[in-house]
């Protein structure tokens, strides 16, 4: 069985020092070894700015692809071959910005793919501009006068898309982002994980420290409970969205791939493709 | 006797105009006629007038009629629209609850017949289409019965009444049409047909048949005129295949989706137009860079923007050929019959996987909807290759090193491992990278990876590439056009050719690479070369110009008000560029 150490690959990280997505590579890793996953049955499909790299740095199937599309692609690969465990990641602005239409489809699509989402508020490797994940009042280059448009929600368009799996980690808290990941790779269906995952270069608002400091854990507010779909909404909203842990969870409704009626059980990708003469035969009479 | 018949029926949207032209069509078919059916339509489901007009040949029919023979019209407007169209020998059946008005200078006569009262007195005005088909047998001598198994195809599961209504519907029709006529019943019958039995379908049908025989599993797409057609074939279809068919969110999400698929080893697809496919472009550069097969069919209607939905345009080409930012190696393909259309399509996902890039189907809005016969396509000519899929066990490597999944091969191909294979592990990215998939910058890794990649276009190989009937050494003019304006060029070089004109033709099917090694002696044996297309800038006349040159005997002629060309507007036209 494959250990985290096997997710390990020889290519050094481009990111700078202290960056948040150390640690959720280092989550991911980890969860995908404690879940029971080969290297060779995991991709890592990721978009584009400094967190889409991530593929390139786990010893599993990798595709990087293009600014906000990492989920379409994972979606297809997993239509494609069923066994395969996909996971889709990229930064705020990838997931909620260039990709959002993609993020609510993917989320009520509920195709059995996990999600990570590295959240650091801010557009890193165009070096420093608003994201929609930027508070109001928000300065960056591009908002000189402070950002006008209010930070979009994720938690709160993930339960209102329908969303079977929603879960928010800090990446200094490796421990519970693992579980987190885990949870969502044992889930049938589409989980989605947001990560707050600070950049140390261009963020100097919401740092470690500031999380630290406003961040409460889901496991400490008494009587939560995750598959309440209601409380799950009222807690995130009395919180400014800055909890972490799993905020819901729906394990009855089965996945895409479950209710697409005739989808092959076998990976289509290891069906014989040619068909018979009668086969054919009777599409062309169809047409005569 | 006739020997072709050019009937027509129209009304208002939503009324069953199609399904009337359908019913007619499906019972010529039958009796071996070869048919040519195009619709005219609007962007809107109720309303506004739409006309379905069929060309009948007991021979084989390549093109819109010029004219009329038999208009059958469910309001005025129809008349109006349409009645200049009528031959000498033209007629309008026209339904009596609207009042028909003949216009003042029409010559043809005008046969009231009260389609819509008949049908109520059998129960349902719904029926009146049937009446009218009935009033058309009359004039064509048809009996009753040729309508039978149709309508049995139709009605069979609404059970045996709704059957025998709308037989009767037709015969009542027929009855009174006849009384109308008198002596003149079955003055426009045709030739007899050989009795053969042929498929009768649109382009996208035989595209979406080739996709099925080609073997794709897995087919995302975006509804969109004209092209929705195909997938819904394919969501029809492929659950029996076990595959799959998803609605996407957008076309971006489309094309990026069957890449992912295609990464994961299936053959999947997408189809759309033009707005569509200025949405795909990024995607498809992705399939360029990462070398991942994409198959993607363009249906073009008119444009620019919205432009002209519904309506006949050929000017997506240069967007086809060079609209991805940078430069990536592809594959356009320009089928111009049903057949050409069908087997195409297999090509297309043959190439997309042989050379690890994006492959586009061209069509046009005239051929991807205009309803045509062909003879059942040929199962011994499909042929499934798959390229250099490995499919051998791998040896592990010791230092994690990835699979070289760029390797830079003699002719550019590399191996292709899929996701979940033990050993094979490798990156992929849109970012140049090295022969395992690493991101590089490195100058000399760039100038190897755009040669590799560019390199693979040398291994194309590709049946006919040119349609070509050339039957002379020395040529007045060569006509050259692609897509559905063969059956029209065709029709022009047959009758100029009688007329002791010497006039070749070449129909452009591999769009890109140009296949200049075909064209340029075309050209060469030529006064004249006169590139017909529905677009206004001459686009295909601009890309021969570009790849052989022949820049002063190049001329074009060009349509771009929405439709189709017809025979004899193009006769004309090539008569005035000849002198």
């Amino acid at each position: 069985m494959a250990t985290f150490k096997d997710f390990r690959n020889t290519v050094k990280p481009n990111w700078c020092p202290g960056c948040g997505d150390f640690s959720v590579q280092a989550a991911i890793q980890r969860a995908a070894a404690n879940v029971g996953i080969e290297p060779n049955n995991l991709a890592v499909i990721s978009g584009i700015g400094c967190s889409g790299r991530i593929s390139g740095y786990i010893n599993s199937y990798g595709f990087h692809g293009i600014h906000g599309r990492a989920l379409p692609i994972a979606q297809g690969l997993k239509m494609a071959n069923r066994d395969l465990h996909v996971i889709a990641s990229g930064g705020d602005g990838d997931g909620f910005a260039i990709g959002m239409g993609h993020t609510i489809h993917a989320i009520r699509r509920n195709i059995d793919i996990t999600y990570v989402v590295m959240d650091n508020q801010i557009y890193g490797l165009t070096k420093g501009q608003t994201s929609p994940r930027s508070a109001a009042g928000f300065i960056t280059k591009s908002t000189p006068g402070g950002a006008i448009e209010p930070s979009l929600k994720p938690l709160e368009v993930a339960l209102t898309s329908g969303a079977t799996f929603v879960a928010q980690g800090f990446s200094t808290d490796i421990k519970e982002l693992t579980a987190l990941i885990e949870a969502g790779l044992n889930h049938k269906g589409f989980s989605f994980i947001n990560v707050f995952s600070p950049c140390v270069t261009y963020n100097k608002v919401n740092t470690y420290d500031w999380f630290k400091e406003h961040l409460t854990k889901l496991a400490d507010i008494e009587g939560y409970d995750h598959t309440d779909r209601n409380l799950a909404m009222q807690t995130i909203m009395q919180h400014d969205s800055l909890v972490t842990g799993i905020i819901y969870q729906d394990t009855a409704t089965t996945s895409y791939q479950e209710k697409v009626v005739g989808y092959s059980e076998l990976p289509l990708m290891d069906i014989d493709i040619k068909m018979s003469e009668q086969e054919f035969t009777a599409l062309v009479d169809e047409f005569m | 006797m006739l020997h072709q018949l050019s009937w027509k029926v129209g009304g208002q949207q939503g009324e069953g105009i199609e399904s009337t032209g359908e019913m007619f069509s499906m019972a010529m078919n039958r009796l071996g006629y070869f048919l040519y059916g195009y619709r005219h339509f609007s962007s809107r489901i109720k309303g506004g007038h739409t006309n379905n007009k069929i060309t009948v040949r007991p021979t084989e029919v390549r093109s819109i009629a010029d004219d009329l023979d038999i208009l059958v019209a469910f309001d005025q407007e129809t008349i109006d629209v349409n009645y200049q169209e009528l031959t000498e020998k033209g007629v309008i059946l026209a339904d009596a609850k609207f009042e028909p008005v003949k216009p003042e200078d029409s010559k043809a006569p005008l046969f009231v017949v009260p389609f819509t009262e008949i049908a109520a007195e059998l129960g349902t005005t719904l029926m009146k289409n049937m009446v009218a088909i009935g009033a058309t047998a009359a004039l064509l001598n048809l009996d009753d019965e040729v309508f039978q198994n149709v309508v049995n195809d139709i009605f069979g599961k609404k059970g045996e009444e709704v059957v025998q209504k709308n037989m009767e519907a037709i015969a009542r029709g027929r009855e009174m049409m006849s009384e109308l006529l008198g002596e003149r019943v079955g003055e426009w019958a045709l030739a007899p047909a050989d009795g053969k039995r042929r498929m009768f379908m649109i382009g996208n049908d035989a595209i979406a048949l080739g996709a099925l025989a080609a073997g794709t599993r897995f087919m995302a797409a975006y509804p969109i005129t004209p092209a929705s057609e195909i997938m819904e074939y394919l969501i029809r279809k492929l659950p029996k295949f076990g595959g799959a068919v998803i609605q996407t969110e957008d076309e971006i999400a489309a094309a990026t989706m069957a890449i992912g698929s295609n990464y994961g080893g299936v053959r999947a697809f997408t189809a759309s137009a033009g707005p569509g496919l200025s949405l795909m472009m990024e995607a498809i550069g992705l399939s360029g860079m990462t070398e991942q097969p994409l198959v993607v069919v363009d249906t073009q209607r008119g444009g620019p923007s919205t432009g002209l939905p519904t309506k006949q345009e050929q000017s997506d080409l240069m967007a086809m050929l060079y609209g991805t930012h940078g430069e990536i190696p592809k594959v356009v393909i320009a089928p111009s019959t049903l057949e050409e259309a069908f087997f195409d399509t297999i090509q297309a996902f043959n190439i997309a996987e042989e050379l690890q890039l994006p492959v586009i189907l061209m069509t046009d809005l005239q051929l991807s909807l205009g309803k045509q016969t062909a003879e059942p396509f040929d199962y011994s000519k499909i042929e499934i290759r798959r390229g250099k899929i490995v499919t051998e066990e791998l040896a592990e490597s010791a230092d994690k090193a990835y699979f070289k999944r760029y390797e830079n091969t003699a002719d550019g191909i590399s191996p292709r491992v899929l996701p979940g294979t033990l050993n094979g592990i490798h990156h992929v990215t849109g970012v140049e990278h090295d022969e395992t998939g690493k991101p590089s910058e490195a100058t000399g890794n760039r100038q190897t990876q755009m040669d590799k990649r560019f390199r693979k276009l040398e291994a194309l190989r590709f049946d006919q590439p040119v349609y070509t009937n050339a039957p002379h050494e020395e040529a007045d003019i060569l006509l050259v056009g692609f897509n559905s304006t063969r059956g029209a060029i065709e029709e022009v070089q047959e009758r100029l050719n009688a007329q002791g004109m010497k006039v070749n033709h070449a129909h452009i099917r591999l769009i890109h690479p140009f296949p200049s090694a075909e064209m340029a002696p075309l050209v060469a044996k030529a006064k004249k070369v006169i590139v017909v297309e529905n677009n206004y800038t001459g686009q295909l006349a601009n890309i021969m110009k570009m790849n052989i040159g022949g820049h002063d005997k190049i001329k074009m002629i060009t349509k771009y008000n929405g439709t189709p060309f017809l025979p004899g507007e193009l006769e004309i036209k090539v008569k005035e560029l000849a002198h």
